[in-house]
This record gives C-alpha cells, structure tokens and sequence, in this order.
C-alpha cells in the first residue's frame, strides 16, 4: 500500500496493466465457459429419455399385407410383412428412374444367419419431407405405388418405402434395426 | 445522483441516433459507470451487487428446473429424483438452485444488518429501505412456496403448518386457509399453485429490485459514516472501475463459499425428511422450516400464554407477523439524527446484543421448546401405586434401583405399581425464546425510540474526505 501512495500516476506500468486485464478476462471467459456448458448440456436427452430408445418387435405377430406400427422415444416406425407380390415389385423396379435411387435388399438387413427376409420391411414412419406420418393399408390408402401414401403434401412410396411421386426427398429412411431371432427385430434410435 | 449531471457522450453514429430514441445507454452509463459513489465504502456495501447475483442464479437455475420438474403430488417426488439421476448436470443445476436458497438469505441479512448498523434506512432513504422490506416479504414467500415442491415429508408438512397459521385470524381464519389450499387439505391443486407463484414471484422480487435501485440513485448511498456526500470531487469515486471491482472480487470470494457448499454439503442446509417422498397420514418427528426462517418459527413458538380473548395461537402468529412489519416502522422508530452506529456508542450495544438475539433465536427454533437448556436439580422416578389393599400412593426416587426394587415389591405383594420420570424445573428453550422475542420487540419498540433521544453521540467527521484523511472529530471512534 505504501507504494501505491508515493508512487505518481506517471509511473503506472501499462504492461503490467495488460497482463492483469488479459488475465482476469481470460480467467472470466473460461469461468464462463465451464458455467454455461452443463446449462446447455441439461437440455440433451436425459439417461432415462436414452435408455428407453430402443425397442424389441415380434414380427410373427404382422399378418401378411398388413404392417403395425410402433413408436419409439415418440417417433414412429412401420414393420410391414409384405405379400409376394409386393414384394416382387420392390425387387424388380429399376431403380434408375427413382429420385432416390436404392435396391430392395439394399433396404433389408441380414438376419443372424446372413440370409434376408424380404417379407418383413422396417421403415421410419416419417415422411421424409416435412415429418407427417404416411397412411397405409390399415387406413384404406397406399398410394400409386403399393407402399404408403403421405396426405399431407402428397408423397407417394412404393413397397419398399421408396419416394416414388411428390415433394419428398428421400426414401423413408430404415433404422438402425437388427434381428434377435427369427421373429424378433430390435429397432434402436 | 438526482443532482449529477449526465456526462455521457455517445461517439459513434448509431449511438447517438440510439441516444435520441432510447437513452438507454445512457442510463446504464450513468447508473453504473460513472454514478458518483462515496469513496469509503468497506465490504459490507457489496452485498448488494451478490444479492443481484444471487437473484439471478436462482432464477436461471429455477427456470432450467422447471424444464424437468412435473407439478403433480404423484409426479414430483420422482421428477425430482430425475433431476438428479437422469438430467444431464441437473444434480449440479438443483444443487446450486438449493444452497442458492440459503445464501440469498444469508446475503440479505449481512445486507439488512448493514443497513441497520449504518442508519441507511433514515431519510433520505426511507422508501429505499421499504422497498427493500418488501423484497424481503416476497423472498420468504418464495422460498415457502419452493420448498414445497419435491413433495417430500417436510414439503408436505411444513406448508400445512403455514397455511394453519391463517386459521388462527379470527372468524376468516378457516375460509382464508381452505382458499389457500384449494380444497380441505394441502393437495395436488396446492401443489399446483405453488408451483406457479413460485415462478411469478421472482420476477416481481426483479421488478422491485429495480425500484430499489432507483430509490438508492436518488439519494446516493449513505456510507459508514453516515454522513451525506457534500463535494461529489472530493468524497466519492465513479462506481466504475472502483465498485465495480471491489463488488467483483467479493462476488468472487461470496461464489467461492457458494461452490464449497454446492459441490461439499449440498444437503447440510435441508433436512434428510425431505427426501422421503410426502406421506399425509405420517408426520415427521421433528417439523422445522429451513433455517433462514428459524428465528421467525421461535418467536411463534414464544407465545404460549393467552392474553384476554386472544390465544397462544393468535397472538403466536401477531407476533410473528409482527416482527416483520416493524421492520417497516423502522425509519420512523429511530429518533436518533446520527445514522452511523459508529458514532452511537450506546445503540452500537444494543445492536450487536440484537444480531445476538437473532442468531439465538434461531437456535431456538432450530431446538424443541421443552428441552433444558440450564436444568435445575436432576430428574426424579414416581412410583405410582396401589397396594394389595387397595391403599393409592406414589414415592419419589432419585435413583433407578430402589425405585425399580419399590415397584417390584409392589407388584409381587399383590398391587399395582407402574414407574415414570418427573422432570426436574429447567430453564427450557421457550424461556430462552419468550426473553429473546421481548428484546426483539423492545430493540425497535422502546430501545431506538427512546435511545434517539437521550444518547449523547460521539462527534461525526464533517465529510467523508475529511473522515478519510483521519480527520474525524475529537471524539472519533477509533478504526473499526
């Protein structure tokens, strides 16, 4: 204290100033930092909300033709147990005239013993344009192409899940699924 | 100051064109940049600032909070308890909204005592000080109305405890309490309620905090010495950067103690019966609210005697209520024309046996009123009995043997006996709280009245420079 009191306002040592300034900032700003993330981070999903993100589906259950549909954390997801037929026609589309351009087994996944199972076809239920749930056999309506039908800005899917007609993007995206058993799919998010 | 000139200058175009509309920063350069501020301001004059801060973590925390917290007496236990386990950092978020509870209070006391021990409540600043009163009210409201949400044992309890004080008013009392709880008990419509006044309260604490920082920019803040700035060049410094790095620093120091809690003893505050889920048919053993309220809880327990028509529960609650509305009197209760305590050597006393009696207070209210705090003489045993005769009689004992030996006898002969304690007289924590609560009431009611005018001050510097320069009159207090 004795200094500062004799010492003129001349002789203010500016660099030391700057140290000071930059330091106490610096130290300000990584406080502030280390504040804000967790009031950022709380808003993320929390460990209950993930751990229920996944769900086990028995498709045994599906009659042919039909599919359910089932939500998980909130979001919808169609299996659908597709006929013959319908399954014939995914497969034998060519693909180069479609705005999304994939195969039908590029859109199944393997079971436990490598082998497909075209008759059963996990889908997101989100239409791919503005997030509407498509109809499908159940509701009385699958569009030109066998598959679904959006009514909200009329998006039409082939059997496949494949935007066919309509201001979609992109197909209806397939989950991150995998098969547990034979009759036993686990859709995770 | 009302009298200070603006010496803002806006420099850039859009500045002034702002400037012209809206003086908005303006007002903030003139509010905390270059607001004249008396130069001998010690560490007691930055509670304000950590009170700014406190309000504004309790209310960024509580709104994170509510994001998570479900208002319904089924759910909110567990939404909780979610908060804890399941919400990213809220375990840190409910923890810091917690302890934040507890050091608001803390810093609004050291803040009131403060402004007690300096005269701040005295004119000028009389409508400051009420302003501050009402901030005050509408904390403890807030803090009621959040302590009941996580709906545990105490929650549920100590609300219905509250809300039963408003049936001691005579004839409304029950109508008022049942309209308060929505319904015949404390239940999910309360709860419900709460939680929404709970989340409006803060925001008008925010809206008289403002008022209060008016009221402080009128008069300009009193100082130690209480005397009133005369020369703005020589007694004060511009509040930036001199304030607002003293202010800084102990906001620092203040978050310090506040982070030991929150990351240390985030409970060692509360009480473990919160943590079991409400249970209406079951009463925790030992029902308190939380400590910021224990003084207020001794002086309703004091009263335990019925004064005319007016009962122990009534008056308990006068008295309660009381000692909050004199504080509102206060500005007009102190005779005395010295603000500064410094230069009151008697009141100086009186005062700190007043921070004494709240503190202990708060021991009272933190202990059951029955138990001894200086017994006299020693338990007794009364053997109560009926012999095989059918002859009735009781023997006093000192000791557990003899009397032990007595019943059995008793009992082998054919009789009756049965064996209790008898409390010896003691000098139990209602008494303590009864002589407290009286100098409470005494310190604002008969002391300052009273003192104002009889006490002989010491003499006041003649300005705060000069009281700087160690200049203070003859008969200066030495340095505190």
């Amino acid at each position: 204290m004795s200094d500062s009191n004799t010492a003129a306002p001349e002789q203010i040592d500016e660099e030391r100033r700057d140290f000071v300034h930059i330091a106490a900032i610096a130290a300000t700003a990584g406080g502030a930092g280390l504040v804000v993330y967790p009031f950022i981070d709380q808003m993320n999903a929390a460990g209950d909300t993930r751990a229920a993100s996944s769900l086990e589906v028995d498709i045994s259950k599906i009659p042919m033709g039909g599919e359910i549909r089932v939500l998980i954390g909130g979001k919808p997801f169609f299996l659908r147990h597709r006929t013959p037929e319908e399954v014939a026609s995914a497969a034998n589309t060519d693909i180069s005239k479609l705005p999304d351009p994939e195969t039908d087994e590029e859109r199944l996944v393997a079971q436990l013993d490598g082998t497909y199972n075209p008759a059963i076809l996990v889908t997101s239920g989100a239409c791919t344009h503005l997030g509407c749930v498509p109809v499908g056999p159940a509701q009385g309506s699958v569009g030109d192409y066998g598959g679904w039908y959006c009514p909200c800005h009329g998006s039409h899917y082939d059997t496949s899940g494949r935007i066919r007609k309509g201001p979609a993007p992109t197909n209806l995206p397939v989950p991150d699924y995998e098969w547990v058993s034979p009759t036993l799919v686990k859709i995770s998010l | 100051m009302s009298g200070h000139e603006s010496t803002y200058e806006p420099k850039t175009g859009i500045e002034k064109w702002l400037d012209s509309r809206l003086p908005i920063i303006r007002l903030a350069h003139d509010s905390f940049v270059d607001f004249p501020t008396p130069k001998n301001l010690n560490y007691w004059y930055t509670f304000g600032g950590i009170l700014a801060i406190c309000l504004a973590v309790q209310i960024i925390t509580g709104v994170v909070l509510a994001m998570h917290y479900t208002a319904d007496i089924d759910q909110a236990f567990g939404s909780v308890e979610r908060i804890m386990r399941d919400v990213p950092y809220g375990w840190l978020i409910r923890n810091i909204h917690m302890v934040g509870a507890s050091m608001f209070f803390l810093a609004v006391y050291v803040h009131m005592f403060r402004g007690l021990y300096y005269g701040s409540y005295k004119a000028p600043r009389e409508v400051l000080w009420l302003l501050g009163c009402i901030i005050y009210l509408l904390m403890m409201a807030t803090a009621f109305l959040g302590y009941m949400l996580p709906w545990g044992q105490m929650s549920l309890h100590g609300a219905n405890v509250i809300i039963n004080l408003f049936g001691a008013i005579p004839l409304v009392g029950e109508p008022i309490q049942s309209w308060l709880m929505g319904g015949p008990s404390v239940g999910n419509q309360t709860l419900q309620r709460f939680f929404s006044l709970h989340y409006l309260l803060p925001f008008m604490i925010a809206g008289v905090v403002i008022l209060h920082i008016w009221a402080l920019h009128v008069p300009g803040n009193n100082n130690p010495t209480g005397v009133e700035v005369q020369d703005v060049e020589k007694d004060t410094v511009p509040f930036h950067p001199y304030y607002t790095v003293k202010d800084g620093f102990a906001i620092v120091v203040f978050l310090i103690i506040f982070a030991v809690f929150v990351f240390y003893a985030p409970n060692v505050l509360g009480h473990a019966d919160n943590y079991i889920e409400a249970n209406p048919l079951v009463t925790p053993a030992h029902i308190v609210p939380e400590w910021y309220l224990l003084p207020f809880y001794a002086i309703l327990r004091a009263i335990t005697f019925n004064i005319g028509p007016m009962d122990a529960k009534l008056l308990g609650v006068i008295a309660m209520f009381g000692a909050i509305a004199v504080l509102f009197l206060l500005p007009w209760l102190d005779t005395s024309k010295v603000k500064s305590m410094r230069y009151r050597p008697v009141a100086k006393q009186f005062f700190f046996g007043f921070v004494i009696a709240c503190l202990l207070l708060g021991w009272c209210g933190a202990s059951n009123p029955d138990n001894a705090i200086i017994p006299m003489g020693s338990d007794k045993l009364v053997v109560s009995y009926t012999d095989s005769a059918g002859l009735e009689g009781q023997r006093t004992f000192e000791d557990y043997a003899p009397a032990a030996q007595f019943r059995d006898e008793q009992v082998t002969a054919g009789g009756v006996a049965s064996l209790a304690i008898q409390k010896a007289p003691a000098f139990t924590f209602k008494h303590l709280s009864q002589i407290l609560t009286a100098y409470y009431f005494a310190f604002f009611l008969l002391i300052l009245p009273v003192l104002g005018l009889r006490e002989r001050p010491k003499g006041e510097p003649d300005s705060i420079h000069l009281s700087i320069l160690g200049h203070d009159a003859p008969a200066a207090a030495p340095a505190e």
